[in-house]
């Protein structure tokens, strides 16, 4: 009998600290829709910012932050998924594969900030492209990298051998295999993984720092070779930087901020789960 | 027919391992003859299915550890350096155990295999796709519906939409696998009943799912044991009267 | 027909192509790790020429008078990370448990996206809501001049590492085969039995990578730590650190990188900043690797 009284406490517990895990998140998100919703207005969307940031829009925050993104996916998607086609589709087992597997393993690990190092090192200074989308694009996509490939790979796992198996034995090669069966079936999941990888890019200050970001600028980038405002940095700034700040101001930053970066979150839930339901293996 | 019996496919003493240690071939020779259904039996781990995926090279795809002799498909060796394996196995085309559709439409599903092989022709591909499911004895039952999923079909049917699918690439050789063991006895004798008419044209090469069925549809028997060629021999004579104490013992199901 | 020749070739040139470009991308993953750590030394190397190493180890940072001492940038950030481990480390493992073996199904379809959601949402805002509604909350609970503190950096950062931790050992715990719950609850163990001493001591290797990447996760993270932790950077001896005010390594790298003068001494050291942290990040996760590898090892080994 006390056994079972043991596991019922037991089980008591750990969904108490589960809750603790996810209350946060709901006060967090609560409070953001709650304090930003009043200062989101078309004006607030769609202008630069005004009075030393304590007025007007955040606009160019958002261009920025959308071109930065677009400009992740350019580098980052064909890269990553190549890498993921080459370790699900064509490496052996050997050491060549493992030290690829090391190296997935580190870039995901390294700190945010040194990408901003090493964008500022490469990018910025050794191939002059300045601070710039650009060169922000191009840190941010090596940073986004390993989520693509390790969510792209298992997508491509998940495909069934049977279907690899069949399509060579009626004569295809094995790029035929690849690029009509497995691909097309492992599409949805590397589109997840992708929308993913970008959700957590398009949320980053730290590797556009000293790469892309700008403190106040109310043109819109004419290039890739401009600074622009982002969406992150723009609240780190706001937040940190301005004395006096509006706290409307703020919140209504940080909640497109993350509208922003859950509408990707749901995006890449929705596309995963009709695709499950739709596919027939 | 006994007169002019042409070999088709002729092993000389094939030995494989596979790297894992698992099923393989032991010192195997044996002549496949054209326009003839060749039924290789035995009970499992014998190497029979192994067999089949040496005769197209579906074993390429698989570790294998070691692998001596010869395999003359019309006289060439298949496995001489410069063959093009692509070219093979269109040659040999494969029927799996399993029904396995490819996750495209019934008609992609057909098209697929000559689509590869570079035909574009959209009158020629759609007289391919009615040939070859009127073949597999399956036209009337999709002809409405050829743009469904191949999934969207019946178990018997897709195992029919696979032979149909082999069918398509115009092969000399079908190696099928057991391919009516998760069949429905209807679905079975409809194969089947396509097979002597198919063997008027290809060479077959079938594991069967039982002795009967080897008993039923096969001109040629081969018995597997333990990656040995045990007995071969005309189906009449390996099912009633074998030589071999061991295959007399399996044929009469004292163990299976 | 039967006479063709089987030696015809056909190769495709988009297929070539394809198939080298798809090996060669393999090298990039390699190239990016070495090119990152090339650079870094590029940059930071020269620090050591620069600044004596007796100055690098001191116990002051204060660039502008040259007072270059890593070791208080450092013990912030073993401070920050140690204490956000220490909360972050049962709480994630428990709550992975929870997830993993006790929630009913319907529960766990709508913890585990939350979970995700918690793991998308852009530092930044983390550090902003730590400024106005955690550090607040802290200065009052511990009655100190500022709610800026380590403690407040660590707490941020526990929640942070969250994610990691709860979806990788959730992963090891999903992966321990069904027949071992079995066995044990066939033995008469309770399900809180069998959790304790199959399920978990089964995954235990997972749930150690779990905990190494969010520890590594803690380590490296920048922009909320900067935000909450108040940035002195002063060494962390007394026990009552952990309530004040820290400064971590990746949050100097941060705040200073945008006022210094490329190519100057302080340039060069905030550089060798970012090579210990590459250095520590890259043993962090090499070993929780190594822990991965084994695992995976081990499952081919049980299913072959």
């Amino acid at each position: 009998m006390s056994r079972f009284l043991t596991q019922r406490l037991g089980f008591t517990f750990l969904a108490i600290v589960a809750i603790l895990v996810v209350l946060p998140i709901i006060l967090v998100v609560g409070a953001i829709v709650i304090q930003g919703l009043p200062a989101i207005n078309v004006e607030f969307l769609t202008t630069a910012p005004r009075d030393g940031m304590r007025a007007g829009g955040i606009w160019p925050a958002i261009v920025g932050t959308f071109w930065l993104t677009v400009g992740t996916a350019i580098f980052s998607v064909p890269f990553g998924v190549a890498i993921a086609i080459y370790l699900s589709e064509y490496a052996r087992d050997n050491n060549f594969t493992r030290m690829i597997r090391l190296a997935i393993i580190n870039l995901s690990g390294i700190p945010s900030v040194v990408y901003g190092l090493f964008g500022l090192g490469l990018f910025v200074l050794a191939l002059r492209f300045g601070s710039s989308i650009l060169a922000g694009a191009l840190t941010l996509s090596i940073m986004t990298l390993p989520v693509i490939i390790s969510t792209s790979e298992e997508a491509l796992h998940s495909v069934p051998q049977s279907f690899r198996t069949v399509s060579v034995s009626l004569g295809g090669t094995k790029w035929q295999t690849i690029y009509k069966i497995v691909l097309p079936q492992a599409l949805p999941g590397i589109l997840t993984g992708v929308i993913l990888g970008l959700e957590r890019a398009a949320g980053e200050t730290a590797p556009i720092l000293f790469t892309a970001a700008a403190f106040f600028l109310p043109e819109l980038p004419g290039s890739i070779f401009d600074k622009t405002m982002a969406l992150p940095y723009h609240l780190f700034v706001i937040s940190t930087q301005v004395p006096n700040m509006p706290i409307k101001i703020q919140f209504g930053t940080a909640l497109v901020l993350l509208v922003f970066v859950l509408t990707m979150n749901l995006l890449a839930a929705v596309i995963r789960s009709y695709y499950r339901r739709k596919r027939q293996w | 027919m006994l007169m002019n019996r042409t070999p088709k496919i002729v092993i000389e003493n094939l030995s494989l391992r596979y790297s894992d240690g698992t099923e393989s071939l032991n010192g195997i020779s044996l002549t496949i003859y054209a326009h003839e259904i060749m039924a290789l039996f035995g009970p499992a781990g014998g190497g029979k299915s192994t067999l089949l995926r040496v005769l197209n090279r579906l074993n390429d795809l698989v570790e294998v550890k070691k692998m001596t002799g010869r395999v003359l498909l019309d006289g060439q060796d298949i496995y001489a350096p410069d063959v093009n394996v692509i070219e093979l196995r269109r040659r040999m085309g494969i029927v799996f155990a399993q029904p396995l559709p490819l996750p495209l439409s019934i008609r992609a599903n057909i098209e697929y295999g000559p689509r590869l092989a570079g035909i574009r022709d959209s009158s020629q591909l759609s007289h391919i796709v009615e040939s070859s499911l009127r073949a597999a004895a399956m036209w009337d039952e999709v002809k409405d519906r050829l743009d469904e999923s191949g999934f969207a079909i019946s178990g018997g049917q897709q195992q029919r939409l696979c032979l149909a699918r082999v069918l398509a690439l115009e092969p000399e050789v079908i190696l099928m696998d057991e391919p009516m063991s998760g069949l429905d006895p209807l679905s079975t004798a409809k194969i089947e009943d396509s097979m002597q008419q198919l063997k008027q044209q290809y060479t077959i090469v079938i594991v069967p799912h039982s002795i009967q069925q080897a008993a039923r549809i096969a001109d040629h028997a081969a018995f597997f044991l333990q990656g040995k060629l045990i007995e071969e021999g005309p189906g009449k004579q390996l099912f009633t009267n074998p030589h071999d104490k061991r295959t007399e013992d399996y044929v009469t199901g004292r163990f299976g | 027909m039967s006479s063709a020749s089987l030696k015809t070739r056909r190769t495709s040139f988009v297929e070539f192509f394809a198939e080298r470009a798809i090996r060669a991308s393999g090298f990039v993953a390699i190239a990016f790790v070495v090119l990152i750590f090339l650079f870094l030394l590029l940059e930071g190397l020269p620090a050591i020429t620069e600044v004596s190493i007796s100055n690098l180890l001191s116990t002051r940072w204060y660039p502008t008078e040259s007072h270059f001492g890593l070791l208080p940038l450092i013990l912030g950030s073993v401070l920050v990370t140690l204490g956000a481990a220490i909360i972050a480390v049962p709480t994630g493992v428990l709550a992975a448990i929870f997830v993993a073996e006790v929630a009913p199904r319907w529960l766990r379809e709508i913890l585990k996206p939350m979970i995700e959601v918690v793991a998308g949402i852009p530092s930044v805002v983390l550090g902003f809501i730590g400024m106005i509604a955690l550090s607040p909350l802290v200065r009052v609970a511990f009655n100190a001049p500022t709610g800026l503190t380590a403690f407040t950096g660590a707490l941020i950062l526990a929640y942070m590492a969250l994610p990691t931790i709860i979806s990788v050992a959730e992963d090891a715990l999903d992966a321990v085969p069904r027949s071992y719950r079995d066995a044990a609850l066939a033995l008469g163990a309770t399900r809180w039995q069998t959790i304790w001493m199959v399920t978990v001591k089964a995954a235990r290797s997972g749930i150690l990578t779990a905990i190494m990447l969010g520890i590594g996760r803690a380590i490296g993270e920048t922009m909320a730590v900067m935000m909450v932790t108040g940035n002195a950077a002063r060494m962390p001896l007394s026990l009552d650190s952990l309530f004040m005010p820290a400064r971590t390594m990746t949050a100097t790298i941060a705040a200073e990188m945008g006022e210094v003068a490329q190519g100057s001494t302080h340039f060069h050291v905030l550089f060798m900043i970012g090579i210990v942290l590459f250095v520590i990040t890259f043993i962090v996760n090499f070993v929780a690797s190594i822990a991965i590898f084994r695992q995976t090892r081990r499952s081919a080994r049980l299913l072959s």
